[in-house]
């Protein structure tokens, strides 16, 4: 959008003096120096050359949020009203780089050992081992496998969601009080919804749901039987996310240009007519949007199926974040739990780049 | 007169087609109220009942059950023992606090921090490097994708080494940086519907950059603020993932107190019911008060 100058112009008379610019260059450096001299000698007594340290990394975590700070300060005094300019981005995009970059650093080391935290030895490199390992676990495998039918779920979630929608926003009492009801779902904490109603309402033997069943005659079965608890899981997971879909959607209904209905209702499109022909195409660029946005939280499933099935039965609902979580709990596998979710996050990158693409093609020549 | 065109043929079946869609419309939307009302419902009674109550599967309150307070008396919190000295309460307050100042603060800080990157990307032109705007916009939104599970274990083993595992401040850290990128994504909008002449005027009449922020347009972007901060807010008390895997007895939140009870076996569903409904009610009466808050933080970036 504002590819050449800022949409806000400012007039800059800056008279910065040398000595300005030198000490701000001074602070910087300094501290980054400070940082990482301290991070040396810690680095040097936890390998025990020296003798005198701190007990944790700590004091380097504070040498380093002092050059941050000196970083951020040294752009007024070095470059002033540019600096200011500057000022509004850095300390996020510090934050951000800062907590992903290096952890995502230190996992690539880690995805390459052994690592396992009950072992005394520490990390050891292994090479390729990790890999050959997660090439042979059919659990992984399995796991991604279900991840595609959980992405796959959305579609249902995405008509339901869509349908809520345009209910809400027919003609009708009470709006307000059913868009708050509709709403509820989306607050309440996946752990809570897995035993509100995994747990207890479809309990086996004394939930409200068993007791319909068998009223009718049928033996409930929920989380015993692969294909029932996947859905289960689905259905869960659906239940909390509905809503985010729905208010997506409804606000896009909501800004549909109101002639154009009229003008098709004059001409006499039937409900489903108009629907099909002016609602729905002009809705997509929304639905997209809402699809895609719900695709990646669906990506990092994990707290229902943790805390219902945890994985079973035979890793049926088992979806990659609470296989890894559950390698890393039972066995402490940090090393090989860390390759499987740097495999994970490539798979992902590729899968929604690929998805942005499709959509922005597609996009291009609506139908 | 309009009786009598309302006799005609045609005309009626207009009506009885209008009464028709009306009835549709209406059982669909009750449908679902009960669909997403029950499980709250069920929670909620249950909190009150006694073992045969659960067993013979009664409903409805003084009708079918006469309601107890023995599941809330697992957490202490009760008419009865509310004067007295609990530890199941004080463990449950603790687990209370945690939750409240870990989500408020990350919430606040992402805000803080992604409203001032959202503005500036809105109305300067950056370089970092071989990054322009559209790139920084894009580097932000996209840790959205970045699954939690890859950061864990790293950040598992830094924590440890940090002295941070099992500390309030490591999870805010955490937080802020998960809810990040969504109040950048709403914050962006928001600010792309302030006109500039507003800034410019007021850089014509004295202020300052960041002096036209903090007065002009921090007051119009609050309510997209509040949004922002809301959105978090739900998203930071819900968290499990990392909770779980972070701390243990000193910083654990709700989620984890509330996830640790189910696992155990043969479990009494009141005092599950009690704990669970504790946990959500906070952002139950948030939904029901601040709605248009939720609404608008997700409708943004939705509508161009």
């Amino acid at each position: 959008m504002n590819t050449d100058g800022d949409l806000l112009h400012t007039v800059t008379a800056d008279n910065i003096s040398d000595a300005r610019k030198r000490l701000g260059k001074t602070m910087v450096w300094g501290s980054a120096l400070l940082c990482a001299s301290m991070a040396v000698l810690q680095a040097a007594y936890q390998a025990e050359h020296i003798s005198i340290g701190f007990e944790t990394w700590r004091p380097i975590l504070y040498a380093y949020m002092l050059w941050a700070t000196a970083l951020c300060l040294a752009q007024v005094i070095v470059n002033g009203e540019k600096g200011k300019r500057t000022l509004f981005v850095l300390p996020a995009a510090l934050f951000v780089v800062s907590l992903v970059i290096f952890p995502l650093l230190f996992a690539l080391y880690i995805s390459f050992t052994d690592w396992n935290l009950a072992s005394p030895n520490g990390p050891q490199p292994n090479g390729l081992d990790n890999l050959y390992q997660m090439w042979n676990d059919s659990f992984y495998w399995n796991a991604l496998k279900n991840m595609v039918y959980y992405v796959l779920a959305v579609s249902v979630e995405y008509v339901l969601a869509f349908a809520l929608a345009l209910l809400l926003n027919a003609q009708i009492r009470a709006r307000k009080f059913f868009r708050v009801v509709f709403l509820l779902p989306l607050m309440l904490s996946p752990v809570a919804v897995s035993w509100m109603i995994g747990k207890s309402m479809f309990e086996v033997r004394f939930g409200p749901v068993s007791r319909l069943i068998r009223e009718f005659g049928g033996e409930p079965t929920f989380f015993g039987n692969p294909e029932i608890a996947r859905f289960m899981i689905m259905a869960m997971d659906a239940w909390t996310f509905i809503p985010f879909m729905m208010i997506m959607l409804l606000a896009g209904l909501q800004a549909l240009p109101r002639e154009v209905l009229e003008a098709s209702k004059v001409d006499g499109a039937s409900g489903w007519q108009s629907f099909k022909e002016i609602v729905f195409p002009l809705m997509l660029p929304v639905s997209v949007t809402a699809v895609v946005i719900r695709i990646i939280f669906k990506l990092k499933l994990a707290d229902v199926i943790i805390n219902v099935t945890s994985g079973g039965p035979g890793g049926a609902t088992d979806s990659v974040t609470s296989f890894i979580f559950r390698e890393y709990r039972d066995r402490s596998n940090v090393g090989y739990g860390t390759l499987l979710a740097m495999v994970y996050l490539v798979l992902i990158v590729i899968f929604v780049t690929l998805l942005l693409k499709l959509v922005s093609r597609w996009m291009e020549r609506p139908a | 007169m309009t009786a009598i065109f309302k006799e005609h043929e045609s005309d009626r079946r207009v009506t009885s087609k209008w009464w028709a869609s009306r009835i549709a419309i209406y059982t669909a939307l009750f449908i679902w109220m009960i669909v997403c009302l029950f499980p709250i419902l069920w929670t909620i009674t249950t909190s009150f009942k006694l073992a045969p109550d659960v067993m013979k599967g009664n409903l409805i309150p003084w009708w079918d059950f006469t309601p107890r307070w023995k599941g809330w008396e697992s957490i202490g919190i009760s008419p009865r023992l509310i004067g007295e000295v609990s530890t199941v309460r004080e463990e449950f307050l603790k687990r209370f606090w945690n939750s409240t100042i870990i989500s408020i603060s990350a919430a606040l800080l992402a805000v803080l921090l992604g409203s001032l990157a959202a503005y500036g990307l809105s109305r300067f032109s950056y370089r970092f490097g071989f990054m322009k705007n559209s790139d920084i916009s894009f580097f932000f939104l996209s840790q959205m994708i970045l699954p939690p599970v890859v950061l864990a274990l790293p950040f598992l083993i830094l924590y440890k080494s940090l002295g941070l595992l099992d500390s309030r401040i490591g999870l805010i850290l955490l937080y802020t940086l998960m809810v990040l990128p969504i109040v950048i994504w709403i914050m962006r909008d928001q600010f792309h519907g302030i006109p500039i002449e507003l800034e410019e005027a007021a850089l014509v009449d004295g202020l300052g950059i960041w002096g036209a922020f903090m007065q002009i347009v921090l007051p119009i972007a609050l309510p997209g603020m509040v949004a922002a901060f809301i959105l978090s807010l739900v998203l930071c008390w819900n968290e499990y993932f990392f909770a779980a895997l972070l701390t243990s007895s000193n910083a654990s939140t709700l989620p984890v107190m509330v996830a640790s009870q189910t696992g155990s076996q043969g479990i009494n569903w009141w005092s599950m019911a009690a704990l669970s409904s504790a946990a959500i009610l906070p952002l139950v009466i948030v939904a029901i008060f601040l709605e248009k808050y939720i609404i608008k933080g997700m409708a943004a970036g939705a509508v161009k």
